[in-house]
């Protein structure tokens, strides 16, 4: 219980750090963002929206950056992340409430389901050392080498076309409306198969290598040669014995490179116009959309966090050690 | 994109496999280059200082202008354009090699500088202990927790056309943190060591320590843990170019991805635009991760895909080998019954 405390504390004392961090960044902007925005929709904005959003970027001088900052977590406390320009006058947590389920989906179910396997693959090729499987390691290095932009920019070209099963873009057939009905649902799984395998094939090879690392550093481990001796069947030895104990770094290394995972991902959304954060993120970035960039980074870093406790709670069941204490 | 957990943090707790003063005085000549002995790394360095070559003599062995337009539009490769043209004409090839420079001037400078941040940062924290460990750990779990690359395209978008230094000094600010905790955690474990505890006996300094007697003990994953952040650091600067962030007045792989998306490459089959930037990318990705695995066997011989693990005995049986074991290999004439799932029928 105290494990799981320190680490709620250590994640709310980041989702602080982070929140200042996204209160700083438009401060940096250099100029005015906003007089850009209204001299590009020329009489288009009301003045309100205009004084709200030089609140939001802090050009608003009566206040000192104290006041601002108090005014800028009492606007999150309220889920205001601003007004959106790309999609003006939208407000930005319309905008990330529709894309997240897609990114949830799309970049969650992939990351889990690779890891799995990897791991999976990672106790096989590490507990069959020294045979053909070594030689197909050199060959995962190079998957997880590819960007996975690049990979998904190849499976477009490969797999689809005119007369294709696979479509090349979005998320959904056009004409269709986000439903859980009969028509919706295969659509969105028929444009979500070639996003989804890009991304297992490159991130699952950095799975299987750092488990099968640490398969091969744990079975020459004393306590394995007793299972041994013992007279254990070899699966049982491989499972029970060696695999349950590598797997516990590779859990806590699950957790702390999900940042780097999830934002590769993002990458995989853009080629494929896959309507979820990574793909608003791009256009956010094309329109200078700060209000739409902060409030998906802000989504992004929670998320990881929120994966990161998971991921904590899962290596407590793995690892009696840490109940005890 | 990802960085693929090295195995170097996960071999340091009490194991000392690693980073034990190895070379006996006599024989240290002879052993310095063995790191090269190893085939991984061999490769890897090849490679790398193919790349290398190519990032200094590129723009000037490039045979035409990336920049020129011709009246060879969207032409597949052929003996006059190795790697095609794209729609307004211009060489792919000579593209590739003058992007080369500044991929690797990023990848390079980012590395060094992350490193360099890690070191201070990871090897005061796990050195000093105490309060400044505290605060230092956490400082680095942070940035680490922190999805890093939508932080790198949000920071870099501020930046009207941001030059490839300034690229560099984004990634290699916010990439230090993976190298800093493995450091520290090294760090931790060499402080208590016999030799450093005589050092502090014989009243040396404190920096000389850091400097003389533990540094030279964390080379080994000094030097993993820059290869990684150039593998990050190049990934980042090309995906910043790719979705159009950083200048796209200069050429490197990202740029040449950027206008093959943009010009519907795809779309009009124009393959050739798209798969050797993309090529080049991952051998060079591949490169640097060999040179890892190279480190990683170094450092822990037990990583090492030890040649033939199946033994023929004088009596025709197969025996596995297997870690932690050493079969019995009986005489012929008197057969020993070997536990079933060690032998082949």
């Amino acid at each position: 219980m105290r494990f799981l405390l320190q680490r709620t504390a250590f994640y709310l004392f980041t989702a602080w750090a982070a929140i200042t961090l996204n209160f700083f960044i438009p401060r940096l902007v250099p100029g005015d963002p906003v007089q850009s925005l209204i001299s590009r929709n020329q009489g288009r904005i009301s003045a309100d929206a205009i004084e709200s959003l030089r609140v939001l970027f802090g050009l608003d001088s009566n206040e000192n950056i104290w006041e601002q900052y108090l005014d800028y977590w009492g606007q999150l406390l309220h889920g205001d992340l601003g007004l959106s320009f790309t999609f003006f006058p939208t407000p930005v947590s319309t905008v990330i409430g529709d894309s997240l389920p897609w990114t949830v989906g799309l970049v969650g179910i992939t990351t889990i389901i690779s890891f799995l396997l990897g791991t999976a693959l990672g106790v096989g090729a590490g507990w069959r050392r020294g045979s053909w499987v070594d030689g197909l390691l050199p060959a995962t290095t190079f998957l997880s080498s590819i960007p996975y932009f690049w990979l998904g920019l190849v499976a477009i070209a490969v797999f689809t076309g005119p007369g294709s099963f696979f479509p090349s873009s979005g998320g959904y057939e056009a004409g269709l409306v986000p439903a859980f009905d009969g028509y919706f649902i295969p659509s969105a799984i028929k444009h979500s198969v070639l996003p989804a395998a890009t991304i297992l094939v490159s991130s699952m090879s950095g799975w299987i290598l750092s488990m099968r690392n640490m398969m091969v550093t744990v079975s020459s481990e004393d306590y394995i040669t007793v299972a041994h001796a013992k007279g254990l069947s070899e699966r049982r030895v491989a499972l029970s014995y060696a695999a349950r104990n590598a797997l516990l770094p590779n859990v806590s290394g699950f957790a702390l490179s999900l940042g780097f995972i999830v934002g590769g991902t993002l990458l995989v959304e853009i080629v494929f116009s896959y309507p979820g954060l990574g793909y608003q993120l791009f256009q956010a970035v094309g329109y200078k959309d700060y209000p739409l960039m902060q409030g998906i980074f802000l989504i992004i870093t929670i998320s990881v966090l929120v994966a990161n406790l998971l991921a904590d709670v899962a290596y407590l069941l793995l690892d009696p050690r840490t109940r005890k204490s | 994109m990802t960085i693929s957990p090295s195995s170097i943090e996960q071999v340091i707790p009490g194991q000392g496999a690693m980073a034990q003063p190895s070379a006996a005085p006599g024989r240290a000549k002879r052993r310095r280059f063995r790191f090269v002995a190893n085939a991984k790394a061999a490769t890897g360095l090849v490679i790398l200082g193919v790349y290398c070559l190519f990032a200094v003599i590129g723009p000037w062995v490039a045979p035409y202008d990336p920049d020129a337009r011709s009246a060879d539009v969207l032409q597949a490769p052929s003996a006059r354009h190795w790697f095609g043209t794209t729609h307004l004409g211009q060489d792919i090839f000579s593209q590739i090699l003058v992007g080369a420079r500044s991929v690797m001037v990023v990848g390079l400078l980012a590395g060094v500088l992350a490193t360099i941040l890690s070191i201070l940062i990871g090897v005061t924290a796990g050195y000093i202990g105490g309060v400044p460990d505290e605060g230092l750990s956490a400082l680095s779990n942070v940035f680490l927790v922190i999805p890093a690359l939508p932080l790198i395209i949000i920071v870099t978008s501020i930046v009207e056309q941001a030059s490839d230094t300034l690229v560099a000094l984004i990634i290699g600010l916010t990439s230090w943190a993976w190298g800093a905790r493995v450091l520290r955690a090294q760090t931790l474990s060499l402080r208590r060591r016999d030799y450093v505890e005589a050092a502090r006996a014989t009243g040396e300094r404190t920096w000389r320590i850091i400097l003389f007697e533990i540094l030279p003990n964390l080379t080994a994953i000094i030097a993993s843990g820059f290869v990684g952040t150039v593998i990050f650091a190049v990934m980042s600067e090309i995906t910043l170019a790719f979705i159009g962030i950083s200048s796209i007045s200069s050429w490197n792989w990202g740029t040449i991805l950027f206008w093959a998306q943009g010009q519907q490459a795809l779309a009009q089959g124009a393959w050739w635009w798209f798969v050797p930037a993309g090529l080049a990318i991952a051998l060079l990705g591949t490169a640097l991760a060999l040179i890892n695995f190279g480190i990683d066997e170094f450092v822990s011989p037990r990583l090492r895909s030890a040649g033939k693990t199946r033994i023929r005995t004088a009596d025709g049986r197969t025996v596995r080998m297997r870690v932690g074991f050493t079969p019995v290999l009986a005489p012929a004439s008197r057969p020993v019954p070997a536990p079933r799932e060690e032998v082949a029928p």
